[in-house]
């Protein structure tokens, strides 16, 4: 369909086949963005769903008796570390460094599972000592704030894994580099929203 | 071939994620230590906080996301700043309205 797609362009364009092969990738990307500018929304909503419930605790525990600052500085450092070496992956894709691309995809991958192992472990403590989202309005917003964060890099880790596998079995090509463009935009945009939710949720939570 | 066509697009460099984890981990030490340790007033703290935050979140945008003011990013910049005003006017709204209504109940 892109052969087509590239031959109908060259025929009354003078641009070449990469630029206009590339235009079409640039879409993609962009169509992605709007997604992500959704998805925004959908966080903005929670946030507020958030800011309404925070002082509902129903005579429960309050952020400040449950955040453990700390443990969260330790996951904002994982998401962080894993922003950066997910650049570092798309650098070496521009170099076309494709050994590179699957040792850097495969660090980002590790440091994302271990923030959501890490959430899964702080979700499991809290839901034993009967601190689950049914307990008060707080605890139900919490839940499912940080909870759909925690899904969206879940989403990442997957797409980041079949994206491995695609590299690896099909290389450096174009189409992966429109995919690997769309996955680092969602994994940017990931560590962004946890920048709010480290920020309103536990920080001003403790405060 | 495709690999090595320049578009003009900005991809970032090792210097510019750098330069951009630096300022995050600043970004993020700062306000934390301040929670952790509190040695200001809570309304000083809470300020801080709140504008490191926004700071970072334009780190982000700049050096790992790559928004600047080039053609090429034209469209995302505007999509970005409408998404804004959106989530503004949610947020604020959907505050300003429940808390509203929360102060009223209480007043009767």
């Amino acid at each position: 369909m892109s052969n087509i797609a590239t031959n109908a362009g060259h025929a009354h364009d003078d641009h070449g086949h990469d630029d206009h092969h590339h235009d079409a990738g640039e879409t993609t990307v962009f169509g992605f963005w709007l997604y992500l500018m959704t998805d925004c929304i959908i966080f903005a909503s929670l946030f507020a769903v958030y800011a309404v419930l925070v002082g509902n605790v129903a005579g429960g525990p309050s952020g400040h008796d449950i955040f453990e600052l700390p443990y969260v500085l330790g996951e904002t450092a994982l998401l962080l570390f894993s922003s950066i070496t997910y650049g570092f992956a798309m650098l070496a894709f521009y170099k076309g460094n494709k050994s590179g691309v699957l040792a850097w995809l495969s660090v980002t991958f590790l440091l994302g599972a271990g923030f959501i192992g890490m959430e899964i472990n702080e979700f499991h403590l809290l839901i034993s000592e009967g601190y689950g989202p049914h307990r008060s309005g707080f605890l139900s917003a919490f839940f499912t704030l940080v909870g759909t964060h925690g899904l969206h890099v879940t989403c990442g880790l997957i797409w980041m894994a079949i994206m491995m596998y695609q590299v690896n079995q099909h290389g450096l090509t174009s189409t992966n580099k429109t995919r690997l463009s769309c996955l680092s935009l969602f994994w940017h945009f990931l560590d962004v929203v946890w920048i709010c939710v480290f920020t309103v949720v536990y920080l001003m939570g403790t405060l | 071939m495709a690999n090595a066509h320049s578009d003009g697009a900005n991809h970032g460099s090792v210097k510019s994620y750098a330069t951009g984890f630096i300022l995050s981990v600043i970004l993020t030490a700062i306000p934390f230590w301040l929670v952790m340790n509190p040695i200001l007033a809570k309304s000083t703290t809470l300020a801080i906080v709140l504008l490191t935050a926004v700071i970072q979140v334009v780190v982000h945008l700049v050096y790992f996301l790559h928004l600047d003011r080039s053609a090429a990013q034209r469209n995302n910049v505007a999509a970005l700043i409408f998404s804004v005003l959106v989530i503004v006017l949610l947020v604020g709204l959907s505050l300003w309205i429940m808390f509203s209504i929360h102060a009223e109940m209480m007043a009767k």
